[in-house]
């Protein structure tokens, strides 16, 4: 990462990352659908998680076969597609989140979306737009040449995920891989929320610190507080996907709905950053 | 949209793929979540020194002539031949096969390949149920767990495969999102692997899906294309003139065209769906009207918009309403080494009469696709021609929706 430009869009994420871990912060990164139940709400919700102490977002581009998910996201990117969500509408969206938000975005994609665009002309639209990195779960790093060339290129970060049935050995070349972060996810399955995270989880974490500097965040599971600080304990940060997007489910039907989601998501991001601080 | 080429490497090479990242020419590749690489790893494994094993190899070839009833025969047409008054053609009889298709070809292989690995439980997908009904048939004959994903459009469309599953213990789960067919089983199979994956086998059925699975797939279909090919030797004492197979993901058609790409001078046709129409929506003919795109752990043709989201597909035939299809047939296709092309439903619903009144034989729904082909291009052909048509499944379970389709009274489609 040392020969990334100062303006480069991963620099953003870098700074951002690097800043709670000097302030000895969990980073709270939440997980929202682009478009779910419009752009206009992902957009207040964007400024709503920033203004409860969100350090960053992850944004969600709706895909009609999501395999890596669970059914909240996956009828949440239903909603969204349903409601004419567009790859343009994303990067708009992004755009102007970065120009009145300071939080950087990160995109969550299928690769079937990038492939269709184009991979050079997706980069370059990602970049443009504000986006500072790719989180994109359906690339395995023997497939992730060519758009890790492009990202590089772009200085855009590209995120990479090790999983419970990951071996060491290919955990350790992911880690040297992943620019802007390294997404570890908790459990084998796709993403829900889980009552219990497992034993071993601390284990690989504190395992995958001695591999690599780059920032470690866990996701796949966690909703509450008390986790925010059991894998705070070990990880940089948290991401939180499906129970927040549980909250959008009813967000589409009336202007009562939309004020009630947002509160429920400023509240719910809320509880987890106040968990997130030093004790 | 990213450029794609393929070059073989000479005309003979067609069957030297995939490569070992499982690319056939550009095509292939296993996009999936890092949850599932180390069980796709071990699965290469696995069948690599399965493949390696004569014992494994004895195992399958006995219970493919005892279980199966393999092999099977090719058939001469002779009435539906006279009335069309062209080419011969005959029937490769997968029909014939235990469970009515050749989907059996595959489960019993890879539930070996499961027991090797010492996994207990079976995942699959199925649309028309053929795959499904052949998952758990294997299943029960291995003693392993099995579940079904099958989308709920298509359990009401196949009932009858639904409940033979059942009667063989398998639990079949009611896939009610997105466009209730196979693409949406195939999604709830892979997130069902995706929690399970270090104690189940995902036995997917068609030559589609990350690697090894669309070589995996097409070696145990290619018993199809082995027999056909020696059957023509010894039966008709040359190769046929053309060898025809309906293409939904692509698994009969794979393993009939493999062992007959690298002969000279054969022409392989592969039929799609056509639906009701060349419109968006109205169609599965993903190499006909589609483009190189990813869905399922794949790159190949696919039917998306232009933000890469899957479309919606029809076809009559519950078994090639699927918007993608296999890799290997990507590459055929841009190598120009198969012709693809499409029939519609009403084409394939009338193939359908025909066989049944010319032949005695009820063909499955996919299969009368191809056999439409077959019916309009025979009459263009001499009398001295030969045409092999992989007769890939049995129609029983098409019999009662035809019926309706056709206004059959209830006591004649049940009498």
């Amino acid at each position: 990462m040392a020969d990334v430009a100062v303006d480069a869009p991963l620099t953003k994420l870098s700074a951002a990352l690097a800043a709670r871990r000097r302030a000895g912060e969990v980073v709270v990164a939440p997980f929202l659908t682009a478009g779910d139940p419009d752009m206009d709400f992902t957009f207040e919700a964007l400024a709503t998680a920033e203004r409860a102490g969100a350090t960053l977002c992850e944004l969600g581009l709706p895909y009609s076969d999501p395999i890596a998910d669970g059914p909240v996201i996956q009828a949440s990117y239903t909603r969204a597609l349903g409601g004419g969500a567009t790859l343009q509408g994303v990067f708009d969206l992004a755009a102007r989140a970065a120009a009145q938000l300071t939080m950087p975005l990160v995109a969550m994609t299928s690769y079937s979306i990038i492939y269709r665009r184009g991979i050079e002309r997706f980069v370059g639209e990602a970049a443009a737009s504000g986006l500072t990195g790719l989180i994109v779960p359906d690339l395995p790093i023997e497939e992730s040449a060519s758009l890790a060339s492009a990202c590089r290129g772009a200085g855009l970060g590209l995120v990479r995920l090790v999983t419970p049935t990951t071996p060491p050995e290919r955990a350790a070349r992911i880690a040297a891989e992943t620019t802007g972060f390294l997404y570890c996810v908790s459990v084998a399955g796709v993403t829900g929320e889980r009552v219990s995270l497992p034993q071993q989880l601390k284990d690989r974490v504190q395992w995958l610190k001695e591999q690599t500097d780059v920032p470690i965040l866990v996701g796949f599971g966690i909703s509450r507080p008390e986790q925010v600080q059991e894998v705070g304990a070990v990880a940089d940060g948290v991401i939180v996907g499906s129970a927040l997007v549980r909250h959008l489910e009813a967000a589409g039907q009336t202007a009562e709905h939309r004020a009630a989601a947002l509160a429920a998501i400023e509240r719910h991001v809320g509880d987890l950053v106040a968990a997130a601080k030093p004790a | 949209m990213s450029t794609v080429t393929t070059s073989p490497t000479g005309p003979s090479s067609y069957s030297q793929v995939p490569d070992p990242l499982g690319r056939f020419g550009d095509y292939g590749g296993r996009y999936v979540p890092e949850t599932l690489s180390a069980a796709l790893d071990e699965l290469e494994q696995a069948y690599a020194e399965a493949a390696a094993d004569p014992a494994f190899q004895s195992e399958l070839s006995d219970l493919l002539t005892r279980f199966v009833g393999r092999e099977t025969p090719l058939l001469f047409a002779n009435r539906l031949t006279e009335h069309v008054g062209g080419a011969q053609i005959y029937f490769k009889r997968e029909d014939l096969n235990h469970t009515g298709a050749h989907k059996i070809n595959n489960t019993l292989g890879q539930g070996l390949l499961a027991l090797r690995m010492g996994k207990r439980r079976i995942i699959a997908e199925t649309g028309a149920g053929q795959h499904g009904v052949a998952t758990a048939t294997a299943c029960a004959r291995f003693g392993l767990e099995c579940v079904v994903y099958m989308g709920a459009e298509d359990v009401r469309r196949q009932a009858p495969n639904v409940r033979n599953m059942r009667l063989m213990g398998a639990e079949v789960r009611p896939v009610e999102s997105g466009s209730r067919t196979l693409r949406d089983a195939i999604n709830d199979a892979m997130r069902d692997w995706m929690g399970s994956v270090e104690t189940s086998h995902y036995i997917i059925g068609s030559v589609v899906g990350p690697h090894p699975f669309p070589k995996i797939v097409r070696d145990f279909q290619s018993v199809i294309g082995k027999e056909t090919v020696s059957q023509c030797q010894r039966d008709l004492g040359q190769m046929p003139e053309m060898v025809v197979a309906c293409v939904g993901g692509g698994s009969n058609a794979a393993g009939m065209f493999y062992p007959f790409v690298d002969i000279a001078g054969v022409r392989l046709v592969g039929v799609e769906a056509g639906g009701r129409s060349a419109e968006p929506g109205s169609h599965a003919a993903s190499l006909s009207h589609g483009q190189p795109g990813v869905l399922h752990g794949s790159l190949s043709y696919v039917l998306q918009n232009q933000d890469g989201q899957t479309s919606d597909v029809h076809s009559v035939s519950a078994g090639l309403d699927y918007p993608g299809v296999g890799p290997e047939h990507a590459y055929w296709h841009d190598a120009g080494r198969v012709e693809y092309t499409s029939v519609t439903d009403a084409e394939a619903l009338d193939a359908f009469d025909l066989v049944a009144r010319k032949e005695g034989i009820l063909p499955a729904l996919e299969t009368s696709h191809a056999l439409a082909w077959t019916i309009r291009e025979a009459a263009k052909l001499p009398r001295e021609a030969a045409i092999v048509v992989c007769l890939s499944g049995r129609g029983d379970k098409d019999a009662a929706e035809i019926a309706r389709l056709r206004g059959f009274s209830e006591d004649m489609t049940h009498g």
